[in-house]
């Protein structure tokens, strides 16, 4: 079992989500950074698609009542555990009602932690996400939240992870499938300099503040089936990143879509990062 | 016209909601390997795909498409001929709103919405919510210029050309001409809600 003592701003259960549901308005949801997940699980010897927590700005405070092994990944936050050597992207043992202080991370947005066993939170139409859009799945967790932990099913076989660089957030973007709703030159805008990530970000989500993306039409465009990654432009012209928990269609026109490999990079820009877009042509 | 979406999406022109229904049908019944979303709009198919090259799946979508312009339209927009009957309980707050301001009585409006069949658009706004369409012109109305904080689960509502029942408790900003007792959401169920787009709906006086 895992005592949320302290959840830190905000943090809740994740998995890989639940994709296939989307013609009937569900959200995908899942990791925002689904590669620190599924990485954060081979570290415990859980199946990479096993759930774990998602802590956003770190800031939490965990018990494990019966002991557990512990993975943290993504965001990099100084750690603290009376009684055991907790490290990043490495597995460790957190003894018996020992308590976990997560710090706050020293870049970074989103940190993940895998335990071994896989959090075993009811899952709802075959996944035990949080959706913060449409409120399926276990609530965020609060103070006092228990959650269960399940049975390992695998060995414990990586000692450590080479923990992944720092780098300067640079996301290809494939144009399309609405970059004709824009003046030619909009594509150029997007990748002239970098974008500010704006307060207003969250699952949903990642809007920027930066060069106005101008329209080349007027008009509505009905609403159509929405991918992750998509850069949606509403009428401000300011972009929008859609992560995991966009809604499965929308009426804005999407003038690119970052590539799946960077979109970790994305997710994990907190407000006042910059965003720099590079547009592939191929 | 078939649009790519990133590395792993493909969108399909349809250009009205019949062939977009027509063509998900097809899909649906026999998916492409690797396609984990059919995404029907009003206008479009988002089809988004695991495998690693799409060009056979634009290939495929190219020939669906064809086949689809070129069947005649058969009974119900997705073929399955069935209609689903969704009894209502026409005490909604908005009802005498909406006859004042459509000109009818009451029992026209209800007369009206129970009258036409209608066909699940498609669901957006939140799970399990449908934009069911075929709805009687004279009950086009804006939408609420002050949506409602709380809309109870299973309202059943107009804005603009569209009806729809609340599926859950949610904000909105629809008109409520009644309510039904008819679970149209349950994540217990699978699939967790009796609408798929094409599906034809019934509205009836309870």
């Amino acid at each position: 079992m895992i005592e949320v003592v302290a959840p830190g701003p905000y943090a809740t259960v994740q998995d890989l989500g639940r994709p296939g549901y989307a013609h009937l308005g569900v959200p995908r949801s899942g990791a925002a950074d689904p590669d620190a997940l599924r990485l954060a699980n081979r570290l415990v010897g859980n199946a990479e698609g096993a759930a774990g927590l998602e802590l956003t700005f770190g800031g939490a405070r965990l018990r494990f009542p019966a002991g557990a092994w512990l993975a943290l990944t993504g965001a990099p936050c100084p750690l603290a555990l009376p009684g055991g050597r907790p490290g990043r992207c490495a597995p460790f043992w957190a003894p018996p009602g020992a308590e976990l202080r997560v710090g706050l991370p020293w870049y970074g947005l989103r940190t993940y932690l895998a335990v071994r066993g896989g959090v075993a939170a009811e899952p709802v139409l075959g996944s035990r996400s949080t959706d913060s859009l449409s409120g399926l799945g276990p609530a965020p967790l609060r103070a006092g939240t228990c959650l269960p932990v399940g049975r390992p099913d695998g060995e414990i076989t990586v000692d450590l992870a080479p923990e992944p660089a720092r780098r300067e957030p640079v996301v290809r973007v494939l144009p399309g499938p609405r970059a004709d709703w824009f003046v030619p030159a909009a594509l150029e805008e997007l990748a002239a300099e970098p974008y500010e990530v704006s307060q207003d970000s969250n699952r949903v989500g990642v809007r920027l503040r930066g060069r106005e993306l101008k329209r080349a039409r007027a008009g509505e465009l009905p609403s159509e089936g929405m991918v992750l990654g998509a850069v949606q432009v509403p009428p401000s012209g300011q972009p929008i990143v859609f992560l995991a928990d966009h809604p499965p269609t929308g009426g804005y026109p999407v003038i690119g879509v970052v590539a799946a490999r960077d979109l970790p990079m994305a997710a994990q820009a907190r407000p006042g990062d910059r965003l720099r877009f590079v547009v592939s042509r191929d | 016209m078939i649009r790519r979406v990133g590395e792993r999406g493909l969108l399909v022109e349809t250009g009205e909601l019949a062939l977009s229904h027509r063509l998900d049908a097809r899909l649906r019944a026999e998916p492409p390997a690797g396609v984990v979303e059919i995404v029907p709009g009003p206008e479009t198919v988002l089809v988004v795909s695991e495998a690693a090259d799409l060009a056979p799946l634009r290939a495929h979508l190219a020939g669906l498409l064809a086949a689809a312009e070129a069947e005649p339209e058969a009974a119900g927009a997705d073929g399955s001929g069935e209609v689903l009957v969704i009894p209502v309980v026409y005490d909604g707050e908005d009802l005498p709103r909406v006859a004042a301001e459509t000109g009818l009585s009451t029992d026209e409006v209800i007369a009206r919405h129970t009258g036409s069949e209608l066909v699940v658009g498609w669901l957006g706004f939140a799970p399990g919510f449908a934009y069911l369409t075929g709805l009687d012109p004279r009950l086009h109305l804006p939408r609420l210029a002050t949506p409602r904080t709380g809309v109870p689960a299973g309202s059943v509502a107009v804005a603009g050309p569209y009806s729809a029942v609340y599926p859950t408790a949610s904000p909105g900003g629809w008109r409520l001409l009644g309510r039904t007792a008819t679970t149209v959401w349950d994540v217990r169920a699978d699939p967790p809600t009796r609408f798929r787009p094409g599906l034809r709906v019934r509205f009836e006086a309870a």
